[in-house]
């Protein structure tokens, strides 16, 4: 390929966050008329790579280069002077002016040093045209569908820049429609010569806009690759890392005692958030859930626990029907839930881990039963040790710990309720060695002491090693239940990537 | 631009329905004299609403208002009674004063991250402080000059009199329409107030809107303040106290969104004459304690917030998107 003409390129670079790598000398290369998919999972380097290549990061190592000269872009604004334009997944405009003045402000028409109105909208009117959109350009933004928004800023972003177009995730919140619409602007922008940078987590936008991929996994490039050379199942397998072991299945005895029914969850879901998905959850198992990020994993942890209530289906404890409208509600019924962000969502950093520990509980007791502090310590003091908290003293700020003994502290804060049903959702994402295999011991010894648990994680091999049973999401639906024989990376692996029929099972016989 | 005018037309229909009610009860008020004393009277306090309006819609607050006529007052006051100095060049200087405190508060309102609210609280015990240490006693202004401005006026059919001030006070709104809808700073404007983050990535250079702003709100209370020592021939160092909170009461009722993002200049004169007519009908009255004048501003007040709330409320509900993992 003749690959020297790149519209915009990065080469080498490196992107270091106090010890942490983020970029790892990763090359980039853009084509002026393509749409160039990037992806990789949480944590991959994308988003850091994308705000790199907009200048709102300057890189600790490598070099940027625009038409083959190496620049340095300060911030977005800069880059823009250098043709490069970025639209975000949360529209940047201003939803308060109208449609013309969001074109244009900064670059309003002016007579006699007014901004010349009449001449604005008719400008505008010329430009949305081009992208099919017939609306007023004097009414306001606010008042159009985010779609239509999303297509104002592409056009904003290519009136001013006019030579690389970042898009970054600008399909999250748009319905199949509108999706389709933005698809055609993109693609007739692709005609007239501009590069497209495509950041998505849906593989069926991704196959169907793009003409290159690059996958980032822990900040490192794994490949670029035009995208007819590559199927569903590759590019998933490359997006989850190394080769998967395929020889990998499950560690537990393929014959386990059945037992009691604990949970059921019958044609549950959220519009909007999580396909109606019907479950049956056993005392004393784990069930793994795999899927891509964005594939609705998340998503159906939370309506579980009622954070995102459900608007379908119905839930049966011991067989009898129980209604969870709130997270309280879930934690009256013996439920336990540990969020994939653990700093903003879990830990109450400036509190002490004894108090951590002690939280759940209390909120479950109520206010009148008021722990004392011989009790508090006790409590944290039992739970700190059974789970190996190595925190100098119970009473030091939680925020102080690292991110494997704060997950402990999140675990043993669970724990202290006696649950009969956890939820962890990307339990070992973000912590060292040791606390990883502590945890996947600790979820190990909890299903053999009876309880049910719930386990997100993108890690496949981990799924793998510690489920009973695995549920794969697929664009929020829950697409597959594997058992038995079937718990093995390459089945899962198909089952992520499989678009449509036929089945994964049968395509994994 | 259509939902925002709701308010605006809201605060029209209320003036002219409360108008004609007063009209219709005292004959009298539909006079040019009493018009054009509307004007007079009202002209310190609109000259500072106009300065507000920008504040407001940038989304900021400047509570220093009030506290920099007083200052002017003063400082014009001392310069030309002590010092000896025309009348104009004592203006220059206390209009220059004025451009560098509004430019310190905008400065640390943008660079410091601090809340405008904060800053130009201390602004505003700064140059109420500062006033009282220049002078503690009410200073008279002696000048030909004063006079002859304080005379001119165009006599109006029926005997009403347009003063000086009351024209002032009308070039000033003009010319803060002008610039709040028809230039690129204007737009700026608008931008702040509708979300800075966006604002930034867009390009609009907020750090010197931000202290410009401040510049042009602070530079309009000293014109008021001038307007304010003309009108009364002195400087007193604790003049037009709580005139920062009527200009924000005429702001708001004027259709200006609190929260910033939306606004007129032409509401905010509606909004003056407004509670000019609430005062003037009080007098008329006669029976009437003059503390009713801040019963009705109150009630005005929480009637438009509610108004306001409801309308954007109502045609914000359409378009939330949903939220997204």
């Amino acid at each position: 390929m003749a690959e020297t003409a790149f519209r915009m390129e990065a080469r080498g670079v490196s992107k270091i966050f106090g010890t942490h790598r983020a970029l790892d000398k990763v090359d980039f290369g853009l084509l002026a008329g393509e749409v160039h998919a990037l992806l990789g999972e949480n944590g991959a380097g994308k988003s850091t790579l994308i705000k790199i290549l907009t200048g709102a990061y300057q890189p600790d190592g490598g070099e940027v280069l625009v038409d083959g000269e190496p620049v340095h872009l300060d911030s977005p604004l800069h880059a823009q002077s250098f043709g490069i334009g970025t639209v975000y997944q949360e529209v940047n405009l201003l939803p308060n002016r109208s449609v013309a003045e969001n074109l244009f402000l900064g670059h309003q028409p002016t007579r006699f040093g007014l901004v010349d109105r009449k001449r604005m909208n008719r400008d505008a009117r010329v430009l949305l045209k081009r992208y099919g959109l017939e609306i007023d350009p004097s009414s306001e933004l606010g008042s159009h569908s985010v779609a239509v928004q999303q297509i104002v800023a592409i056009a904003r972003a290519v009136q001013l820049s006019g030579k690389v177009l970042i898009l970054d995730e600008p399909t999250a919140s748009l319905d199949r429609d509108e999706v389709q619409r933005l698809f055609e602007v993109v693609a007739s922008l692709k005609r007239d010569g501009l590069a497209i940078v495509f950041i998505t987590h849906f593989l069926d936008q991704v196959f169907a806009l793009a003409d290159r991929v690059t996958i980032l996994r822990n900040g490192k490039l794994v490949d670029t690759r035009r995208l007819s050379e590559l199927t569903r199942t590759d590019l998933v397998r490359k997006m989850l890392g190394k080769d998967i072991a395929f020889s990998g299945s499950t560690s537990l005895e393929a014959q386990r005692p059945v037992t009691d029914v604990l949970l059921e969850f019958k044609g549950y879901g959220r519009k909007r958030s999580v396909r109606p998905f019907t479950l049956t959850i056993h005392k004393g198992e784990v069930i793994g859930v795999a899927g891509l990020l964005g594939s609705g994993r998340t998503e159906m942890a939370r309506v579980m626990f009622g954070i995102d209530p459900s608007d379908e289906g119905s839930v049966a404890l011991n067989g009898k029907p129980i209604s969870i409208r709130a997270a309280t509600d879930a934690i009256a019924h013996g439920f336990g839930f540990c969020p994939e962000d653990r700093k903003a969502d879990g830990i109450f950093g400036d509190l002490s881990v004894r108090e951590n520990i002690v939280i759940a509980l209390q909120g479950k007791l109520g206010w009148f039963r008021a722990l004392n502090r011989d009790e508090q310590l006790d409590l944290a003091g039992q739970f700190g040790e059974s789970m190996d908290i190595r925190a100098a003293s119970l009473d030091m700020p939680v925020k102080l710990l690292s991110g494997g003994n704060q997950q402990k502290v999140i675990l043993a804060r669970w724990l202290a309720t006696d649950p009969a049903f956890l939820i962890l959702d990307e339990p070992t994402r973000g912590i060292d060695v040791g606390a990883h295999a502590e945890i996947v011991r600790t979820i190990n010894r909890l299903r053999d002491d009876g309880m049910a648990l719930v386990v997100i994680s993108s890690e496949i091999d981990e799924v793998v090693a510690y489920s009973s049973r695995v549920v794969v999401m697929r664009d929020r639906e829950m697409v597959a239940e594997l058992r038995g024989e079937d718990i093995s990376p390459a089945v899962i692996v198909q089952a992520i990537a499989t678009h449509g029929e036929p089945t994964p099972e049968e395509t994994a016989a | 631009m259509n939902r925002s005018m709701r308010p605006l037309l809201a605060t029209v229909a209320i003036f002219l329905v409360a108008y004609a009610a007063a009209v219709f009860q005292f004959p009298g008020l539909l006079s040019t004299r009493v018009l054009g004393n509307f004007l007079t009277d009202n002209a310190f306090l609109g000259i500072t609403a106009v300065g507000m309006t920008f504040v407001i819609i940038s989304g900021g607050i400047d509570l220093s208002v009030g506290a920099v006529i007083g200052f002017t007052g003063v400082l014009v006051a001392v310069l030309i009674s002590s010092f000896g100095l025309h009348p104009l060049v004592a203006f220059a200087i206390a209009l220059a004063v004025a451009a560098l405190f509004g430019a310190a508060m905008g400065l640390a309102i943008h660079y410091l991250e601090v809340p405008a609210f904060i800053v130009t609280l201390a602004g505003m015990f700064l140059a109420r402080g500062g006033a009282s240490v220049i002078t503690q006693d009410s200073v008279p202004i002696n000048h030909e000059f004063y006079s002859t401005i304080s005379s001119l006026y165009f006599r109006l059919p029926g005997g009403g009199r347009l003063s000086f001030v009351g024209l002032l006070m009308i070039a000033v709104f003009v010319f803060g329409a002008v610039v709040a809808h028809r230039t690129r700073f204007g737009s700026y404007v608008y931008a702040l107030g509708g979300n800075t983050t966006s604002a930034s990535l867009m390009g609009v250079p907020v750090a010197r809107t931000t202290v410009q702003i401040y510049m042009l709100s602070s530079m309009l209370a000293c014109l008021a303040g001038i307007v304010f020592s003309l009108y009364t021939s002195a400087g007193y160092p604790l003049a037009a106290v709580g005139v920062e909170l009527d200009a924000i009461g005429a702001v708001v009722i004027g259709g200006t969104l609190l929260t910033g993002g939306y606004g007129f200049v032409f509401g905010t004169f509606v909004g003056v004459m407004l509670l000019g007519l609430v005062q003037t009908y009080i007098i008329f009255d006669g029976t009437l304690s003059s503390w009713w004048t801040k019963i009705v501003i109150g009630i005005l007040l929480f009637l438009f917030i509610v108004l306001q709330r409801l309308v954007f409320a109502a045609s914000a509900r359409g378009d939330r998107s949903s939220e997204t993992a």
